[in-house]
C-alpha cells in the first residue's frame, strides 16, 4: 500500500496544479472562493502529509463536538443519546448538566460501558425506530456520528424529530476537500481521521456531503438552526463554504412549523 | 471499573462446566448459613389471596447475608424461579439434620452471584431471599399441614399468585424492619416478582433489576406449563394430589422437569452440551433406553428433582406464573399504563438464546417503560445457553449487577 503512495511523489506540482484547474473548472462553483494560492498550498500539505503513508486514525482523546453539545443542552433537560456508545458524552451531560438522559446503543459491550458509567442505556437497533418513546418528549435529541451508519438515515431522522423537541446532528463531510482530493486525485476511497476506515471494514454505509443534507432538510422542512464544523483542528460556527472546508459537522435542527 | 471489567463481559467465557465452586471458608463465600423462619401470618389474621380465600397460619423460610445498615438503606431482595427455594449463597449448615441431603455437597443456587466481594457484595449490602408461598422448602404450601384437620393441603391449598408472593414477602420486610429496598432482584419468575414488586410497592424499591423475564408468560410458555401439569395430573400415583402416604407421582414429575430441562436449554446450547454423541456408548444398542447424552442428562435432571421437589408445588407455581400479567394487573391490559406506575429505576436483561421468556418480550416491557418517558436499561446479553443463562452467564452478569448497583448506590 505504502508502495502505490510513492506514485504521487512522481506528480510534479506544475503538473498537479494544472489538474486542479482542470478538477476546478469542472467544479467551479464551490471552488470559486478559493484563492489559487491557499488551494495550492492545501494540496500541497495535504499530499505531502499522505507521502508519509502514516494510516488515519480518529482523533484521540474527546471528540470535537461534545463541548459544543454540552453547551448547547439546557440544564435539566431531557436528552436522548442515539447510539450513544460507551455513554462518555451523556454520563457528562448527566453529572453536569443534571440532565435525564437515555441512552440507545446496539453494541453489547458499549451497553455494558454504559452501564458501568450508570447511564440508562436501550439496547436496540436504531433502525427499527423510535416507537418506544412519545412525541416530543425530550428536549434534545443527539445523533452524533451516528446517522451515516443506520440503514434508513431519513427514517432515522425523522424520527429524532418526533420524539425531540430539537436534534443535534454531527457526522463526516464527505464532501470536504481532503476527501474529494482522495477519490479524484488519489483514486482512492478517503481514509481520513474523520473517516478513519478502509473501504472493507467500514460501519458507514450513507456518507453524505454537507450540501446533501442542508438540501434533504430544506426539501424536508427540516430547520437548520445552528451549526459548528471542524476544520483542520479548528473548531468553529459554520460557514456557507463549509461543504468544501468542514472536515464534520455538528447541525442544530427542528422541524419547521 | 468499566475497563477492567471488559474481559468479564466475553460472552465465550461464561461457560457452565468450568464453574469453580467455592467452599465456605473461601473469602468470598457467605460460609455456612442457616435458614430462618418465622410465622408471619397467625391463625386469627388470615392471609387473604388474590384468587379468592385466605390461607393461615402462614410459615416463611428466609435466609439473609451481610448486614443491615443503620439506616437500612442496603437491603436487597433476591427472588427466586419455579423450583428455587431461599439458600441463594453459602452452605446449609442443617442441610442433613432437616433431611434436606440435595444441598449436601453443594452451595446455594446463585452463589457465585452473592458473598464478599461478589456483584451482590455482602460487605456492603443485606441480603434477603424468602420461599414463595406455595413451595416445598420451608414456606407454608401444599405438603404442610392443614391445621383444620390435621391433613396435608395438597389439593386443597388454595390457588397463590405473584401478586399473593410479593405481598407475603412485604410482610417480611415489615418484620425485618425494612422500610424500602435498595434493589429487588430476580430472573425467570423471580424477574417476575421483581417487575410486581416495582409495580405494586413502588415507594419501596430503588431498583428493580428484572432478569429473563417479561411482562407475562408467553403462549408459547403457557402450552409448556399445560404439558408439565398433564404428565403430573395424570401419573397414576398422584391420587388427587393426596400421594403423601404412599407412592409419589414420579413419572409425571420427572416429565414434568424433563420438560421444563429443554425449555431452559437451547438448540445450540444443546449442540454445545451434548451433539449428537451416544451416551457412554460408541455403537447404538437399538434399544429404548438411555442411548443419547442429550436423554441421559433430561433423565438424571427429572430423577434428582424427584428427590427435591413436591408434585403439587410444581402445579401452584407454574400456575401463578401462568396467571401474572403486569399488563392486566395494573393497566387495564395496557402495560403502557401499567408501566407508568412506576417510579423505581429498571433494568431489564434478556438473553438472546432464550426462548421461555424471549428477547422481544423482554424488549417490550422496557419500552412500555419508555414509553411513559422514564428511563429504563435494557441488555440483551448475547448467550448461547438459552433460559439457563442467567444461571449460568454469571461473568456477564455479574459484571451488570455490580456496576448497576454501584453506580447507584453513590460509589
Amino acid at each position: 500500500m505504502s508502495d502505490k503512495k510513492t506514485k504521487s511523489k512522481k506528480t510534479t506540482p506544475d503538473r498537479l496544479t494544472e489538474l486542479l484547474r482542470l478538477w476546478a473548472s469542472r467544479y467551479s462553483q464551490p471552488l470559486e472562493n478559493l484563492s489559487a494560492d491557499r488551494l495550492v498550498n492545501l494540496i500541497e500539505d495535504f499530499l505531502a502529509e499522505k507521502r508519509r503513508a502514516v494510516p488515519a486514525k480518529r482523533r484521540s482523546g474527546r471528540r470535537w463536538d461534545h463541548e459544543i453539545i454540552e453547551r448547547i443542552i439546557t440544564q435539566g433537560s431531557t436528552v436522548l443519546d442515539l447510539g450513544c456508545g460507551n455513554g462518555e458524552l451523556l454520563e457528562r451531560l448527566i453529572r453536569v448538566k443534571g440532565v435525564q438522559g437515555q441512552g440507545i446503543e446496539i453494541d453489547p459491550e458499549k451497553v455494558y460501558d454504559c452501564v458501568a458509567r450508570g447511564v440508562s442505556v436501550f439496547q436496540t437497533d436504531l433502525d427499527e425506530g423510535l416507537n418506544g418513546f412519545p412525541d416530543s418528549f425530550f428536549d434534545f435529541v443527539i445523533l452524533e456520528e451516528t446517522l451515516q451508519t443506520v440503514h434508513h438515515p431519513v427514517k432515522v431522522l425523522s424520527e429524532m424529530l418526533r420524539v425531540g423537541k430539537r436534534g443535534l446532528v454531527s457526522f463526516p463531510n464527505f464532501g470536504c476537500w481532503r476527501v474529494r482530493l482522495e477519490l479524484s486525485l488519489g483514486g482512492r476511497m478517503p481514509v481520513l481521521e474523520s473517516l478513519p476506515f478502509p473501504w472493507y471494514d467500514t460501519p458507514n454505509i450513507h456518507l453524505c456531503t454537507l450540501e446533501d443534507f442542508i438540501t434533504w432538510a430544506r426539501e424536508s422542512r427540516v430547520n437548520i438552526i445552528d451549526g459548528y464544523v471542524i476544520d483542520q483542528g479548528e473548531v468553529r460556527p459554520l460557514k456557507d463554504s463549509d461543504n468544501l472546508f468542514a472536515e464534520e459537522a455538528l447541525l442544530v435542527v427542528e422541524n419547521s412549523h | 471499573m468499566g475497563r477492567s471489567s471488559k474481559k468479564v463481559f466475553n460472552q465465550h467465557e461464561g461457560k457452565s462446566g468450568k464453574k469453580a465452586i467455592k467452599g465456605p471458608d473461601h473469602p468470598a463465600s457467605v460460609g455456612w448459613t442457616s435458614p430462618q423462619r418465622i410465622r408471619l401470618v397467625d391463625s386469627d389474621k388470615p392471609f387473604k389471596l388474590e384468587a379468592g380465600g385466605s390461607i393461615a397460619p402462614v410459615d416463611v423460610e428466609f435466609e439473609t447475608y451481610g448486614k443491615l445498615s443503620k439506616t437500612k438503606d442496603n437491603a436487597i431482595l433476591v427472588v427466586h424461579a419455579l423450583s428455587g427455594d431461599a439458600h441463594v449463597a453459602g452452605w446449609d449448615l442443617e442441610a442433613e439434620s432437616r433431611g434436606r441431603h440435595w444441598r449436601t455437597g453443594k452451595p446455594g443456587w446463585w452463589d457465585e452471584m452473592i458473598g464478599p466481594g461478589q456483584p451482590l457484595d455482602t460487605t456492603r449490602y443485606f441480603i434477603i431471599c424468602a420461599n414463595v408461598l406455595g413451595s416445598c422448602y420451608g414456606t407454608t404450601g401444599p405438603s404442610d399441614i392443614n391445621p383444620e384437620n390435621g391433613k396435608r393441603y395438597g389439593l386443597r391449598f388454595p390457588l397463590v399468585t405473584v401478586g399473593d408472593w410479593v405481598k407475603l414477602q412485604a410482610l417480611l420486610l415489615d418484620y425485618l424492619g425494612i422500610e424500602r429496598l435498595f434493589a429487588v432482584i430476580g430472573g425467570s419468575l423471580g424477574g417476575q416478582q421483581a417487575l410486581e414488586w416495582a409495580l405494586a410497592f413502588p415507594e419501596r424499591v430503588e431498583n428493580a433489576l428484572v432478569l429473563a423475564s417479561s411482562a407475562r408468560l408467553s403462549p408459547q410458555g403457557l402450552a409448556f406449563n399445560a404439558v408439565a401439569r398433564h404428565a403430573i395430573l395424570h401419573d397414576p400415583n398422584f391420587r388427587g394430589g393426596d400421594y403423601y402416604n404412599g407412592p409419589l407421582p414420579v413419572e409425571g414429575l420427572t416429565a414434568a422437569r424433563m420438560l421444563g430441562h429443554i425449555t431452559y436449554l437451547s438448540d445450540e446450547a444443546m449442540y454445545r452440551k451434548f451433539g449428537r454423541r451416544l451416551q457412554g456408548k460408541s455403537v447404538p444398542e437399538f434399544s429404548f433406553d438411555i442411548e443419547f447424552e442429550v436423554e441421559s442428562y433430561l433423565a438424571h435432571q427429572g430423577r434428582s428433582f424427584v428427590e427435591r421437589f413436591d408434585a403439587n408445588s410444581y402445579l401452584y407455581i407454574t400456575r401463578a406464573m401462568d396467571y401474572y400479567d403486569a399488563a392486566e394487573r395494573w393497566g387495564g391490559g395496557d402495560l403502557n399504563i401499567a408501566a407508568s406506575r412506576l417510579s423505581s429505576q429498571v433494568m431489564i436483561v434478556s438473553f438472546s438464546s432464550d426462548w421461555l421468556y424471549l428477547p422481544k418480550e423482554c424488549k417490550d416491557l422496557a419500552l412500555s417503560i419508555c414509553r411513559n418517558g422514564k428511563p429504563v436499561t435494557y441488555v440483551n446479553v448475547p448467550s448461547a445457553y438459552g433460559h439457563d443463562a442467567f444461571l449460568v452467564e454469571t461473568e456477564a452478569l455479574g459484571g451488570l449487577i455490580r456496576n448497576y448497583l454501584a453506580r447507584r448506590s453513590g460509589s
